[in-house]
């Protein structure tokens, strides 16, 4: 076959591309080359256009035991205990097909983990959808029409259940993460799914071919036609056309996932696995030459032992496949039959499929021919690498408090004086999407298999606890999309500040990040300038928290019919709690304990939810945060909780000050809801604030809740002293209401059961009514 | 004393279920692979929750057909005590050690949480430990755990007392609200005629150590674990 433009055209390869192609073959490809270079180049396979700039993310620390570059990070929790964890998109197959979509990514990144031997002990997930709730902001703005909320809803239903079939019946818990809406991800969802592991450091395999003439090994599922071009699909934006592609979604089978799971595990043990690598992206073409190229030796298979579902395939349909829950083993020598009677005693496919050759080569056979041959260099090093144009736009600087007063006094000549208007604010807040209980979510996935779910879903950071020794371990998904979109650099910072931020309100000493990038286009100037940015403020705090990034992955192209997404780089971060004593929750426990806030509050009321759920907007200045106050604040804490000294701890960000009262009031697992009687007059003045509309919503960063007993107060107030952190006593908890008053003026006043309940039913409330009919 | 831990392709409570009759009870406990057929050497039998064979085609229908419930047939029948939680208690009722069946929940969507349950009879091997009228706090984690059966099987199950634990509120009232399924006169858990087959679809592994904030199902393995202490008593 000729290689036309056309043809390259359809495989996303560039001239340019092409003939690099030619000279690093020296030779025109054939067609089932072309389809595998087109693989292993697309953004989603290569980081092209990334890499130049992930180069500069601090990548070493003294926990660490594997960096990027593998299948998943691994940092060391010592006695011997090592855990692998990663983050993954799936966003583009989510949008196509939400269900499969989403289940899928579930699978991805779990085989990610147990590929590396390590039993996956933990899930999260980042989602994001376009609006889900019907509404008018004021009477002079439309109507959200109903098609898209219908649609958002119609995707999120169907990928949280995606993820739950998936992690439900594979059976591991899923435990935490965050759910956000925004009118950018309406055509763009977000899917990022994150996976932990646990492994034994001696146990830890690596995605190596060493040792010419070892058998190579088929495992799993078999081949079929689905999935191919998955990579390049996900390398490319949409257009009104995006459902076309439909077939080039995955399927997933957590039943078969499972078997692989217990299979590549117990081989593992036997000590007949040279090395392994998953076959996800790009499938048996990525898993094979990056073998190859990471042992520095070749593979050679033939493509006619490779069991398939479907007949007359080509080798350009098998090379391409994604069909999931398949594995490429190399095995040691004299070991196939032994490895190849554990798959089939959990009824899985096992076949040796070719060999590794001391060639840096990738060589396929198929039907008695030579059906590709290229040099894993050509497919992985030698990929392009591009420094694309960047051009900076202007971070928003605007005051948005003018905007909120406006909407605030608008809202107070509509109701009563009768509670203070900041009640009704409140109220609004904690039932807006973003902020309100995602228990409609985490109710569908199984967050206890495994019995170690220590901390259920709702706190801060997730936690789970490590049988085999007295450590626990904590782990939290953040990032506000809408500070990167206004401030690409303080968005970054701030996202792993939060992250560190809500692991050590766990009681956890922050360890380690995975991060999964989602951008627009990076053929956009100011989109690669926003990714540049990120990369940078990204760097700066993960240096400032001495964690670092273990790996992830960068998802470009989320963008459909020209219109793309914030820029959102979502944190994971991994924090140990070296003694599980010391596990905090952010519920407040007894009456009578006295409430106290670290950290400052400032005027910092741009990008905030107080100001989108208000007007509608997404404007103003994003808070700007001090790394060294970040961490003497973090330090703080956890000292504090180390010592004993803390009942509760909650990060207080988004929805500000209010928010977060509200949140640690609400009942929990047999914990019934508790008030708090709040005076913010101490507060005000230690920062220098007096503005009741910022000292309760404003989302500056640095400050935590805590709640202690009173006898404990002396000495948190001297830890917070000598680490020059400001410490006030804001008030105590007690009774059914949460009120709060400044300087005598009573600014909210509520029962908290009743604000609980327009927390929790928020997105019930949207998500499982019917659809109202348009009229007409 | 020896417990045993059947595990099916997709079993994934297997390790849960074994973690707490080790650690927890601090009993010896195997795993059985569903092709074991021998299980003499056992005296109770515990059937995990999970996924068995994905549950593709119906929960349950494939695992029952595996050798190691040929074996459980005549174990039971031979007084053995033998336990289903969740997809174990599904398995339990397709083989026909059980009546009724499980159907999908009446929200058509997986549900896990912390559930009440009320302890109808304390009489039991599986629940000597708790009181009668007892409430527990233990979670559920199912999709299809919406108990049913025929009217003369329910008329059977609640005239013979058959009916162990059943959803209720946090005071031990029985209502719709807190019936997490639709599962008919709430049942969250039955037994066989003879009392040694209990299927139950909460899980009190879950909930037996007080790290995991709830040890209100430990009672309920530490009774099962006097029982066969009683009955090897009376066999020697």
């Amino acid at each position: 076959m000729t290689i036309t433009t056309e043809i390259l055209d359809q495989h996303n390869i560039t001239p340019e591309e092409y003939e690099r192609i030619k000279q690093l073959m020296g030779r025109e490809p054939n067609f089932t080359e072309l389809g595998i270079f087109s693989v292993m180049w697309s953004e989603h396979c290569s980081y092209k256009s990334s890499k130049v700039h992930l180069r500069r993310l601090p990548t070493e620390g003294i926990c660490l035991v594997q960096g990027p570059g593998e299948n998943a990070g691994i940092v060391d929790i010592g006695d011997g205990w090592c855990v692998a964890f990663k983050i993954e998109s799936h966003n583009h197959p989510s949008f196509i097909e939400p269900y499969q979509g989403a289940a899928t990514g579930v699978g991805g990144i779990l085989r990610d983990i147990f590929t590396m031997g390590a039993r996956p002990v933990a899930a999260m997930n980042s989602l994001r959808f376009g609006p889900i709730k019907e509404e008018v902001v004021d009477d002079s703005r439309e109507q959200t029409s109903s098609q898209p909320v219908a649609r958002n809803r119609r995707i999120m239903a169907g990928v949280v259940k995606g993820i739950g079939d998936y992690g439900n019946a594979f059976g591991v818990p899923t435990i935490g993460g965050e759910v956000a809406f925004d009118d950018c991800y309406s055509l763009n969802p977000l899917v990022n799914a994150f996976a932990l592991g646990l492994v034994r450091r001696e146990q830890i395999f690596y995605g190596k071919a060493e040792g010419i003439g070892n058998s190579v090994i088929y495992v799993g599922a078999k081949t079929g036609r689905d999935g191919i071009h998955g990579a390049t699909m996900a390398s490319a934006e949409f257009d009104e056309a995006a459902m076309e592609k439909r077939p080039t979604v995955q399927v997933g089978d957590p039943f078969a996932e499972k078997l692989l799971l217990e299979a590549c595990l117990e081989a593992m043990r036997s000590g007949a696995i040279v090395g392994i690598q998953d076959m996800g992206a790009a499938g048996l073409t990525s898993s094979s030459c990056e073998m190859g190229a990471r042992g520095g030796a070749g593979l050679e298979i033939n493509l006619d032992l490779v069991p398939q579902r479907e007949t007359g395939m080509t080798a350009y349909e098998m090379m391409l496949s994604e069909s999931q829950e398949r594995m490429l083993i190399v095995a040691a020598r004299g070991h196939e039959r032994q490895l190849m009677e554990i798959f089939h005693r959990w009824d899985l496919d096992a076949v040796i499929i070719g060999h590794v050759i001391a060639e840096e080569k990738l060589r396929v056979l198929h039907q008695g021919e030579l059906a590709a041959e290229i040099p894993n260099k050509a497919l992985t090093d030698e990929a392009p690498r591009y420094n694309r144009p960047q051009q900076p736009f202007d971070v928003a600087t605007e005051d948005a408090k003018p905007k909120i007063e406006a909407a605030i006094s608008n809202l107070k000549s509509q109701i009563a004086d009768e509670p203070p208007v900041f009640t009704e604010i409140l109220r609004r807040l904690v039932a807006s999407p973003n902020l309100a209980s995602k228990e409609w979510v985490y109710r569908q996935y199984d967050h206890m298999v495994r019995t170690n779910t220590v901390v259920l879903p709702g706190s801060d950071a997730a936690v789970i606890r490590v049988k085999e020794t007295r450590r626990n371990l904590a782990m939290s998904l953040d990032c506000n999309g809408r500070y990167c979109h206004l401030n690409p650099r303080e968005g970054a910072r701030q996202a792993v500040a939060e992250a560190a931020r809500n692991v050590v309100c766990s009681g956890a000493r922050p360890l380690a990040v995975t991060n999964c990038l989602n951008f627009a286009s990076p053929e956009r100037p100011e989109v690669m300038w926003a990714f540049s940015e990120t990369i940078d403020g990204m760097a700066e705090a993960c240096r400032a928290f001495n964690t670092p990034v273990t790996g992830g992955n960068v998802s470009f192209y989320n963008e459909t019919e020209g219109r793309g997404v914030y820029p959102t780089p979502v944190i994971g971060m991994l924090g140990l709690i070296e003694d599980a004593k010391d596990t905090t929750t952010q519920w407040f426990k007894d009456a009578g304990d006295v409430i106290v806030l670290l950290g400052v509050t400032q005027n910092d009321l741009g990008a905030s939810e107080l100001l989108s759920v208000m007007t509608g907007e997404v404007s103003g200045a994003v808070p700007r945060l001090d790394l060294d106050a970040e961490k003497a604040v973090q330090e703080v804490c956890l000292k504090a909780i180390q010592e004993g000294l803390i009942n509760s701890a909650h990060d207080c960000s988004d929805g500000g000050l209010a928010v977060a009262l509200a949140e640690s009031c609400f009942s929990s697992y047999r914990r019934p809801a508790i008030g708090a009687r709040i005076d913010l007059t101490g507060h005000a003045k230690l920062s220098a604030l007096n503005d009741a509309t910022a000292l309760l919503f404003a989302e500056s960063p640095s400050r935590i809740i805590l709640s202690l007993k009173p006898e404990h107060l002396a000495e948190v107030k001297n830890i917070a002293q000598e680490a020059g952190v400001v410490c006030a006593v804001i008030g105590e908890i007690g009774g059914e209401e949460l009120s709060v008053v400044c300087d005598g003026v009573k600014l909210i006043a509520t029962a908290v059961a009743s604000l609980e309940e327009a927390w929790r039913n928020a997105l019930p409330s949207n998500l499982d009514r019917p659809m109202q009919m348009a009229a007409g | 004393m020896k417990f045993g831990v059947v595990i099916f392709p997709g079993s994934n409570c297997d390790h849960d279920a074994y973690h707490v009759v080790s650690k927890v009870i601090g009993q010896p406990v195997d795993f059985i692979w569903h092709k074991d057929e021998e299980i003499d050497r056992y005296d109770a039998i515990i059937l995990p929750g999970g996924f068995s064979y994905g549950d593709y085609l119906r929960t349950g229908a494939i695992a029952r057909f595996s050798p190691v419930m040929k074996a459980l047939k005549d174990f039971v029948r031979d007084g053995g005590l033998a336990l289903g939680i969740c997809n174990g208690f599904q398995i339990l009722c397709e083989a026909g050690l059980l009546p009724g069946a499980l159907l999908r929940n009446r929200s058509l969507k997986y549900v896990c949480e912390h559930v009440n349950i009320r302890v109808e009879r304390a009489d039991t091997p599986f629940t000597r430990g708790y009181r009668q009228g007892q409430v527990l706090s233990i979670p559920v984690a199912h999709g299809e755990g919406n108990y049913f059966c025929d009217a003369a099987t329910l008329a059977e199950l609640e005239s013979q007392n058959r009916i162990i634990f059943r959803y209720c509120d946090a005071s031990g009232a029985v209502t719709d609200e807190s019936n997490p399924n639709g599962s008919i006169n709430s049942i969250a858990g039955i037994t066989n005629r003879e009392g040694n087959v209990l299927g139950m679809m909460p899980h009190p592994e879950r909930a037996s150590e007080s790290a995991l904030g709830c040890k209100d199902g430990r009672a309920l393995f530490l009774s099962m674990a006097e029982s066969l202490r009683e009955m090897i008593k009376l066999r020697a």
